[in-house]
């Protein structure tokens, strides 16, 4: 079973982050990890493989300046082998022109199973695996909090609201995993190192037959015309509980009309 | 490029980068949540260890065929370092695990002792200690008490070792204790390391200690009356116990060091956060510049402290000799890590006195760093030793 698990690398959330002034897209210059969401997928992935016989792990990243230290992580915690799209003019692709990208690098993988993140860590549009679902012409199930698999068909539990739905779908397709469904492991110094050697596929989108005009700037449908901080969140009423705590509370809530 | 070296080990390669990273992710979210609990109960984080273990942290420096990662001490040190940042507890438990406990196995031991002990310490699922010191003293390693004496096809130990780390946990696999195994014509003392497996009759551990620092780590004293192992759990040869841990030494101080880099370092970072917060007279603590050159002081302090370590780390792996630079890392590391232990406390005010910051905890532990593995007055020594000055009386 090929599984391959779409990895987005974005610039630590933890450094302070920047926006260009005029396109008020992301710095993405510094150096970028492996989005933290997306480190669910690598491990359900590494299960799920390791329950069929033959089966193989790639994580495919489009990142700009042929940024690999993500790719690098998913590969030390045991993922096989890369696919990284990098090139000049992907600058400004919107989530539609990603999801082109990512579906041509995926199709070459020949997968059975795509896995990616609910949604990034930076850009959370939610929207990327569906369109490359569509594009794949592959079935998709999303929200999934558990995943199993046999290689031929796949099972998830799909979050809901109100709990979960069984749903069981026949392989290749694509499968959207919530933070949580497993426990990201570690990469150990081993892996790390093991990681060095395995194999990353770089590739341009001349590589991939894609039309420059079709993605960047100049292909994406949506522009971001405005940015403004959020309003900082106003100091909250403390209430002390003198025995009524209880009935505070639900006066509160229906208040605010939430019952 | 130029003719110049890479500064001294401060441009990591990308594996270290990678191995720094993760470690400073499982610090950050899984030990600085919880470990100020630990730290306040006395209590010795297992799930915390046993994470540790998975990431193969314990089997860090050993050979991939004894279940290691196939690092070195360099890369142990900067997991040290990472860790110590967070919390020192956690960093001499491994600090203790490999570096005293399976480091002298590995070392010295026989390829059947490795086998037979190396994988489960490598994978953290046991510990081991070393011990070393006596109640009767820990600087002066050559006035050791402790007896083995070779009894057909056993040793039998008795003694007491004092303030030994990691040796009474539910993971304990063995102690390696320094023993008296015979005397030369002119009287010293032959000194040989035998390994003594937890539960053994005869071997007794004593209560945890109430320390001061370091709480979340394990130290007991630990007594042997009788106590009798196997003959083939000597380590290394017998009589050379001395000459062999003085190697071992070296190796622990460097790791030392980096806990003390750790521990100055966590400092700073505590210190930023703090002075760029909190105000005082209308402003906030980053506009006073008496603040600002203390938190600077702190910074050059780490900073030099850094380059002492990683440049013996270095040399530990090269192969290359240190006991001087070992002694200097030792030295300037833990006395850097206890000034800016104190003046991070001095800046956080009365929050500084209060167990739950890190910065109390920072200056509870950072004293035994000029304590433990030599005292700073050992380090000097040793430093004027290296210098070609007389031994004094
Ligand atoms: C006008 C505009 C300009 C932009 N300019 C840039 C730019 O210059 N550089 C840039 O990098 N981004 C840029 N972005 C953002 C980037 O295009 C989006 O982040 C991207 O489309 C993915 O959207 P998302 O993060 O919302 O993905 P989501 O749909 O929230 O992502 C869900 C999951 O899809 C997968 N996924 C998403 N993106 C990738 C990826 N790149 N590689 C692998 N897997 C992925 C991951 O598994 C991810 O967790 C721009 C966006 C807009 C609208
Ligand atoms: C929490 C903790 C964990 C420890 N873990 C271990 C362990 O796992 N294994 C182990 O073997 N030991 C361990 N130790 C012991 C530690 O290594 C010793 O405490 C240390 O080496 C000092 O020995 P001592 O306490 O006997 O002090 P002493 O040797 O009695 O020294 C007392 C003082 O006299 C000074 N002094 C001694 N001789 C001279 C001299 N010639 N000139 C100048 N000054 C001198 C010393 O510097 C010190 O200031 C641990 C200690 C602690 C507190």
């Amino acid at each position: 079973m090929n599984v391959v698990v779409c990895v987005k690398q974005i610039p630590d959330p933890a450094a302070p982050a920047s926006l260009d002034p005029t396109t008020h897209t992301l710095d993405r210059s510094g150096k970028l990890i492996l989005d933290d969401s997306d480190s669910y997928g690598v491990e359900m992935a590494l299960q799920l493989a390791a329950n069929v016989e033959g089966s193989e792990v790639t994580v495919v990243s489009m990142a700009p300046n042929s940024e690999t230290s993500g790719l690098r992580t998913a590969l030390a915690m045991g993922a096989a082998k890369a696919i990284l799209v990098s090139d000049g003019a992907l600058a400004g692709t919107d989530a539609l022109g990603t999801a082109k990208v990512l579906a041509a690098a995926i199709r070459r993988a020949e997968p059975d199973l795509v896995i990616a993140a609910t949604e990034s860590t930076d850009g959370y549009t939610g929207t990327v695996p569906v369109q490359v679902a569509e594009l794949l012409g592959l079935p998709s199930v999303t929200f999934a909090k558990a995943v199993a698999t046999d290689g031929s068909s796949v099972k998830v539990e799909r979050q809901t609201e109100a709990g979960y739905d069984d749903v069981e779908c026949s392989l290749p397709a694509v499968v959207t995993v919530t933070a949580g469904v497993v426990e990201p492991r570690y990469p150990s110094f081993k892996g790390i190192m093991a990681a060095k050697s395995k194999p990353v596929d770089t590739l341009s989108l001349a590589d991939l037959g894609i039309d420059p005009s079709e993605v960047g700037f100049t292909g994406a449908r949506q522009e971001i015309t405005d940015v403004s901080a959020a309003e900082s969140r106003s100091a909250g009423e403390i209430v002390v509980d003198e025995g009524d705590g209880a009935q505070r509370i639900v006066a509160f809530l229906e208040q605010i009309k939430v019952v | 490029m130029t003719g110049v070296p890479s500064p001294a080990g401060l441009d990591l390669r990308p594996e270290h980068e990678a191995l720094v990273a993760t470690v400073r992710r499982f610090a950050r979210d899984e030990v600085a949540p919880v470990i100020g609990g630990y730290y306040e109960r006395g209590e010795f984080p297992y799930p915390l260890v046993a994470t540790m273990g998975e990431m193969g942290l314990f089997g860090l420096p050993f050979p991939e065929e004894y279940g290691g990662m196939g690092g070195d001490a360099f890369a142990l040190c900067l997991v040290l370092e990472e860790l110590a940042r967070v919390d020192s507890s956690l960093a001499i438990t491994l600090e203790a695990g490999v570096g005293l406990g399976a480091m002298p196995i590995h070392r010295f031991g026989t390829e059947d002792q490795r086998q037979r002990w190396l994988p489960d310490l490598c994978s953290g699922r046991s510990l081991a200690a070393f011990g070393l010191t006596e109640p009767g003293g820990g600087s002066d390693a050559g006035a050791t008490r402790t007896t083995a004496r070779r009894d057909g096809d056993e040793w039998v130990v008795d003694g007491t070792k004092a303030f030994i780390t990691n040796s009474g946990t539910r993971i304990t696999r063995l102690v390696t204790v320094t023993a008296v195994t015979g005397r030369r014509a002119d009287g010293r003392p032959d000194i040989s390391a035998i390994v003594v497996p937890s539960g053994t009759p005869g071997f007794t551990v004593g209560p945890e200690y109430s320390k001061v620092g370091w709480t979340a780590s394990d130290t007991h004293e630990l007594a042997f009356a009788g106590c009798r192992v196997p003959a083939d759990h000597l380590l290394g040869e017998e009589g050379r116990g001395y000459a062999q841990f003085l190697s071992i030494l070296d190796t622990g101080r460097v790791a030392i060091g980096a806990l003390s880099v750790g521990l100055a370092q966590g400092c700073v970072d505590e210190c930023l956060g703090y002075v760029g917060e909190r105000e005082a007279f209308g402003r906030k603590l980053a506009q006073s510049q008496v603040l600002q050159f203390k938190v600077a002081d702190m910074e050059a302090r780490t900073h030099v402290a850094r380059l002492a370590v990683r440049d013996a780390a270095a040399r530990l792996v090269a192969g290359r000799p240190l006991r001087r630079e070992a002694a200097i890392a030792k030295l300037v590391a833990s006395e850097a890590a206890m000034a800016n232990a104190r003046e991070a406390t001095q800046i956080f005010g009365g929050y500084g006195f209060m167990n739950e910051t890190p910065v109390g905890r920072f200056y509870r532990d950072a004293k035994i760093l000029e304590i433990g593995e030599g005292t700073s007055e050992v380090q000097r020594m040793l430093i004027a030793r290296e210098l070609g000055l007389p031994a004094t009386p």
